[in-house]
């Protein structure tokens, strides 16, 4: 039509029971999905709005209702858009208010009952967020005249936009009337209507109008072709008069200029009311139109798909979610094909990897997904006759290729992608119990047992799910299952998979499903006698290698801001605390220390680690699959060690001393002399950043010193040792002579000789030379496991993991003159088999890791330090928490 | 300070520059790794399930937790902090068995909130916190059906969720500056949580301006039950929010068209708050408070947004970074909006003047 159409609403009315003999037939039988493909109908012809009318003596109209919007919502191509509630009952209105999720239109309420009642729903539609079709109807009846409905609207107009109710959410209806009745007062109803619309717009800002165009032509029923004629004049002097929308069925209107001239004037003499005679004669004329042709367009919905191939169609109607076709062409297809399985593995599987390509690019959204799978659903269950029978003429009676339970776990309540992968797999032949969504471990793995499953599926969406995907995998181990675990969902991932599950559940295999086309491939290898093992093993190596790959890589952890951090610290009570004073105002050196006395303070454990063998000594001995390994090497190290002693080969020295210190901030103050007035040097600590539960402190090493404003006198030592000298040469001799072997175990006893000194000197200090513990007495064992009073921390290991702090240390001690260790200028010590570190006396003092730490902590620690912030950031590269 | 007072104040604030929320409740909760233990605390030693991950209870059984994740986003800078009771509704806290507790654990929430920002207050009388009552947006579903072949299957009704709502909003009224209907990603549960809010507010005879915040669940550019932003907005545009917004699902790169979308055609101020990031292969949220903060500040001096903050994986960190951010930064001018009949399905239909 014209310009002035441009703006015009057609409603769809084909879904109104009370207009559509069709719609209302198949809702009395429930036949929802028959309903739904008229309402598709509609909104494929170009109606705008989609109005439901659920009055019938027949219906339960609010259950109708319900339903019927339940399902359109389900159904995108249909609730795309804004949906009219038509009702004459005000509870089938409020039944439709609350199942939209979008902005309607209720259809209608009036002053029927009164300006009290009118308002009070008035507010009910407005606190749902709806648009408010006004009949023109007042306590003493419908209005009929121009004057009365411009009446009626103007009172309800004001008192609705008193009350608050926005203006441009009022549509008026002012009642369409049947023409041409024979009545001679009927004969101006059309125009009345026009004339009204007219000053309603002009006199109610914002308000629409709107209106039920089938009543019009009432005496015409029967008479297609005069139906058309007159209800395209009538929209088109209406339009022009302001007429905002109208029920119409879209499909069924004809062009006002394609109208034979003849019938278009007659109409339009009865519609405007022209002379009295206008009603004669569209009678007259009318018998020459009817069981005409009908004119016009033909249904302008577009199945232009229904041309394509059947595997073309079956793709179609997967991805556009429509089962309308689905039986009659899977039949098509199953007829084409050798064996009805064919069709699910071709075309219908296509369809159904298209769909899931397209929600994953974000072109799909999830209820087309769900009804996709409904389609799917539809042509495997039209198929499940054939491929029972072929099953039997095979000999198989049981057709399930096995049976899976799958679950969205505890915590989760999203299953989409599951019941996706459910419905693959039923359609592939296999039995799926889904326990659903929220489901307990427990549950999980009681009916797994009572069901005998084949292979158990999680899935979940959100990320705590990962961790209860983690705590099933170990139950799983617990329980010794050995059945597959297959992991989807969307936070779900194969790093994830490799990383935290699948080493929870070493007694069966673990594999990530990416999506529903794969999951198919994977559960029929994994439940297949002879692919199995092959496939599992590919798994675990695929894993192994996820897992290598992920161990160099870098994950970045939340960290708190250094502020809170600090103001987490540890808090010790330093009230009443009095720190012990060292027994030597100087620096000691050691360096006839007898190797036969270290040996007994020798840790076992980080040796065989040295050599790639991980366990604890001495339970590693006795492991099934390294035990003999490791007793050989024990062994072979134990004879070189006798010799190293007797023959003297290294030399062990020592140097130890004691400075005054206060924390201030994260830093310790080494303070010149007992007056504490004049800084001698400053050691810089990293504090924890990591977010921790409420009333486990941030630790940094500073928290262990008294600071400063607390006026105690406290202090910390510091220490450089060494097993090294003397190594070098003869490791060099070891390997000259091609024995790798001798000279890496060299090197490997020289360190743990080290340790040792360092625990011997530790346990020194701690008894006499700081003598804070003079009665300790632990055996090496509990010494090797650090239950004694005060700790001895390095640099560049997980308390204080800055190496330049070795630095200040090694001025401190003047190492390198007093036993010969130095530091390269990446302060690594030299000779390598040396341990440095400081002594923290107070009882409360533990070994921590300072773990990942912000930025801010960063920039804060290179001022403290007065160096360049890109230093700092190269020094603490492992452990930022952010890319530099 | 009263809540007219607070609100005024925040108000003025609003005229000139840009407000901070605060950032993540959840994955703050998370990161403290509580046990089992942690969420039963005395009171619910012999629970016969499983309680563990429902944050909200820690209202009542670990409220020091809530408080100082309450208190770090305000010494982190952020004007509004959200209670700790997106699942305090009878429908979710339902999935443990623990329905009977919901409005208690609601009131718990708000309660504690208002003393810790009644505490910073007094602490900083130049900064008023204003605190706003969270509705999530329920463990069950007015759109969806949880069954593939039953479309026209609704787990709950309407008035169900109503009441959940109702009675959650009306736990929280008193001590709340704000209730907050947010992570909507079914605009039908928001339609309910704002004819209960309604309710609430008729009922107590205290008004309360409501936020209400969106989430667009993926690359479609749609809630989950399928409104493009324009759409959802329509939809709840006839609760006249104090401010709308977008939240969760999505980080801020990918947020941003959707926001502009918003800012467009929303007549209240703009509320934006993102994940830190879309997660990694671990389900964490790894991006830095630079990178949140950066999207953040270029939203605000592109005139979009009002409000700013943070939403899963965000911490106090990401939280100052945005308010130093968008420091000094002019507000978006809230447009104003030519009368005209909107309406909606999944899409949007206006009517031309």
């Amino acid at each position: 039509m014209s310009q002035t159409t441009a703006r015009f609403i057609n409603i769809g009315e084909r879904t109104n029971v009370s207009g559509s003999a069709k719609f209302k037939r198949l809702i009395v039988r429930e036949d929802y999905e028959a309903a739904l493909a008229v309402a598709r109908e509609q909104v494929e012809s170009g109606a705008q709005i989609i109005d439901i009318n659920m009055d019938d003596g027949l219906l339960d109209g609010e259950m109708a209702m319900t339903k019927f919007l339940n399902l359109i919502a389900a159904e995108p191509d249909i609730s795309r858009v804004p949906i009219m509630i038509d009702s004459s009952r005000w509870d089938v209105l409020y039944a439709g208010l609350q199942c939209i999720q979008g902005k309607g239109v209720v259809n209608s309420i009036s002053m029927k009952e009164g300006e009290a009642e009118f308002l009070e729903k008035s507010r009910i539609i407005r606190q749902f967020g709806a648009a408010a079709v006004v009949m023109a109807f007042d306590e003493t009846g419908q209005a009929d005249t121009e004057d009365r409905k411009v009446e009626i609207c103007t009172r309800a107009y004001h008192l609705l936009v008193e009350d608050g109710f926005p203006p441009e959410d009022i549509i008026f209806d002012p009642n369409i009337f049947a023409v041409a009745t024979g009545l001679p007062e009927h004969d101006n109803y059309g125009l009345d209507f026009i004339n009204a619309i007219r000053r309603i717009k002009q006199d109610l800002p914002h308000a629409r109008v709107s209106g039920g165009l089938s009543n019009l032509s009432f005496s015409f029923r029967g008479n297609e072709p005069v139906r058309r004629a007159m209800h395209s004049v009538f929209l088109f002097h209406a339009i022009k008069a302001g007429l905002d929308m109208a029920i119409v069925n879209a499909g069924q209107l004809d062009i006002y200029d394609d109208i034979d001239p003849e019938l278009r004037k007659a109409a339009e003499d009865v519609i405007l009311n022209r002379n009295a005679e206008a009603s004669e004669a569209l009678l007259e004329l009318a018998e020459k139109y009817r069981g005409g042709a009908v004119t016009g367009t033909a249904s302008r919905r577009d199945l232009s798909w229904r041309k394509a191939k059947v595997g073309e169609r079956l793709k179609h109607a997967l991805v556009r979610g429509i089962t309308e076709f689905i039986v009659e062409d899977t039949e098509e297809a199953r007829r084409a094909s050798e064996k009805p399985l064919h069709v699910i593995e071709g075309p219908l599987m296509d369809g159904m990897n298209a769909v899931g390509d397209l929600f994953g690019a974000g072109k799909m959204f999830l209820p087309q997904v769900v009804k996709s799978a409904r389609v799917m659903k539809a042509a495997v269950a039209h198929l499940l006759p054939y491929l029972e029978k072929e099953k039997q003429l095979a000999g198989l009676a049981d057709m399930s290729n096995g049976k899976i339970l799958m679950a969205t776990v505890k915590g989760d309540v999203h299953d989409i992608g599951k019941n996706i992968v459910g419905v693959v797999l039923q359609c592939n032949g296999y039995d799926i119990i889904d326990l659903g969504v929220m489901v307990p471990c427990e549950t999980i793995l009681k009916t797994a047992i009572e069901e005998n499953v084949d292979a158990i599926g999680l899935s979940g969406l959100i990320t705590p799910s990962l961790e209860e995907m983690i705590h099933i995998a170990s139950e799983m181990q617990r329980g010794g299952w050995d059945k597959p675990l297959l992991i989807g969902g969307a936070t779900t991932s194969p790093t994830h998979t490799a990383v935290k599950i699948e080493p929870a559940y070493s007694g069966g295999s673990t594999t990530y499903v990416s999506d529903a086309s794969r999951a198919v491939g994977v559960v029929r290898t994994l439940l297949s006698d002879t692919d199995r093992v092959p496939f599992e093993k590919q798994t675990r190596e695929d894993y192994a290698r996820i897992r290598q790959s992920h161990k160099r890589g870098h994950s970045a952890k939340p960290r708190i801001r250094l502020e809170a951090a600090r103001s987490r610290a540890m808090k010790i009570n330093w009230a009443g605390y009095t720190p012990p004073r060292p027994k030597t105002n100087q620096a000691l050196v050691f360096d006839n220390w007898r190797l036969e006395d270290l040996v007994p303070f020798i840790d076992w454990t980080p040796f065989f680690a040295s050599w790639d063998i991980k366990g604890r000594y001495p339970q590693i001995l006795d492991n099934p699959i390294v035990g003999a390994e490791a007793r050989q090497l024990l062994a072979d190290g134990k004879k070189m060690l006798e010799q190293l002693v007797a023959e003297r080969w290294l030399q062990p020295r020592a140097v130890i001393d004691f400075w005054p210190a206060n924390s201030v901030g994260d830093d310790i103050v080494l303070w010149a002399d007992e007056a504490r007035d004049e800084q001698r040097a400053v050691f810089h600590t990293l504090r924890q950043q990591m977010p921790k539960d409420t009333g486990k402190p941030n630790f940094a090493l500073s928290d262990f010193v008294a600071p400063q404003e607390t006026g105690l006198h406290d202090w910390i030592g510091g220490f450089v040792v060494s097993a090294g000298h003397g190594e070098g040469e003869r490791a060099e001799r070891f390997r000259k002579a091609n024995d790798d072997y001798s000279s890496i175990m060299l090197k490997s006893l020289a360190d743990r000789l080290a340790e040792a000194l360092a625990e011997a000197l530790h346990a020194k200090v701690r008894r006499e030379l700081w003598g804070y513990a003079n009665q300790e007495h632990l055996t090496n064992v509990e010494m090797i496991q650090e239950k004694y009073h005060g700790i001895r921390p390095a640099p560049g290991y997980p308390s204080q993991p800055d190496h330049t702090e070795k630095r200040t240390l090694f001025e401190l001690l003047d190492a390198q003159n007093r036993i010969g260790v130095a530091l390269t200028e990446s302060c690594a010590m030299t000779p390598p088999a040396s341990v440095s570190g400081l002594y923290f006396s107070h009882p409360e003092s533990v070994y921590f890791a300072v773990g990942k730490i912000e930025k801010d902590q960063v920039e804060d620690y290179a001022k403290r330090k007065n160096i360049e912030l890109a230093e700092a950031e190269r020094w603490l590269a492992p452990i930022l928490s952010y890319n530099r | 300070m009263n809540h007219q007072q607070r609100l005024a104040a925040f108000e003025a604030k609003l005229q000139s520059g840009i407000g901070v929320i605060d950032g993540a409740m959840g994955t703050s909760i998370q990161l403290l790794k509580l046990q089992e233990e942690d969420f039963r605390g005395t009171r619910l030693v012999d629970w016969p399930s499983s309680i563990k991950g429902n944050n909200d209870l820690l209202n009542l059984t670990k409220p020091e937790a809530i408080r100082q994740i309450h208190q770090d986003f305000l010494a982190a800078g952020a004007d509004l902090i959200e209670t700790n009771t997106f699942n305090a509704t009878s429908i979710s806290q339902a999935d443990y068995g623990l329905q009977e507790l919901a409005p208690e654990i609601a009131a718990a929430g708000a309660k504690l909130a208002r003393e810790v920002a009644d505490q910073w207050e007094a602490d900083h009388p130049d900064r008023p916190a204003l605190v706003g009552g969270a509705m999530g947006p329920l463990s069950k579903t007015l759109s969806l059906s949880p069954r593939v072949e039953d479309p026209g299957f609704r787990e709950v009704d309407f008035e169900q969720v109503r009441t959940a709502y109702f009675d959650q909003a009306k736990a929280m009224i008193e001590n709340v500056d704000f209730l907050i209907i947010e992570t909507v990603f079914d605009t039908l549960n928001a339609k309910a949580a704002i004819v209960a809010v309604q309710d609430v507010m008729t009922q107590t005879g205290m008004v309360r301006p409501v936020i209400i915040s969106g989430t667009i669940t993926d690359g479609s550019g749609r809630t989950l039950s399928g409104q493009t932003t324009e759409a959802f907005w329509i939809s709840i545009a006839h609760a006249k929010p104090w401010a709308v917004g977008l939240n969760c699902a999505l980080g801020a790169k990918e947020m941003r068209p959707h926001i502009a979308d918003l800012s467009r055609i929303a007549n209240c101020r703009i509320i934006a708050f993102p994940n830190a990031g879309l997660p990694n292969a671990f389900g964490e949220y790894d991006e830095t408070p630079q990178t949140t903060s950066d999207h953040l500040s270029e939203w605000a001096r592109g005139g979009l947004v009002n409000l700013v903050g943070g939403c899963c994986g965000t911490t106090d960190h990401h939280v100052a970074a945005i308010v130093s951010a968008v420091e000094g930064l002019v507000p978006r001018p809230i447009p104003k909006s030519n009368p005209a009949l909107r309406l909606s399905g999944l899409e949007p239909f206006v009517l031309g003047a």
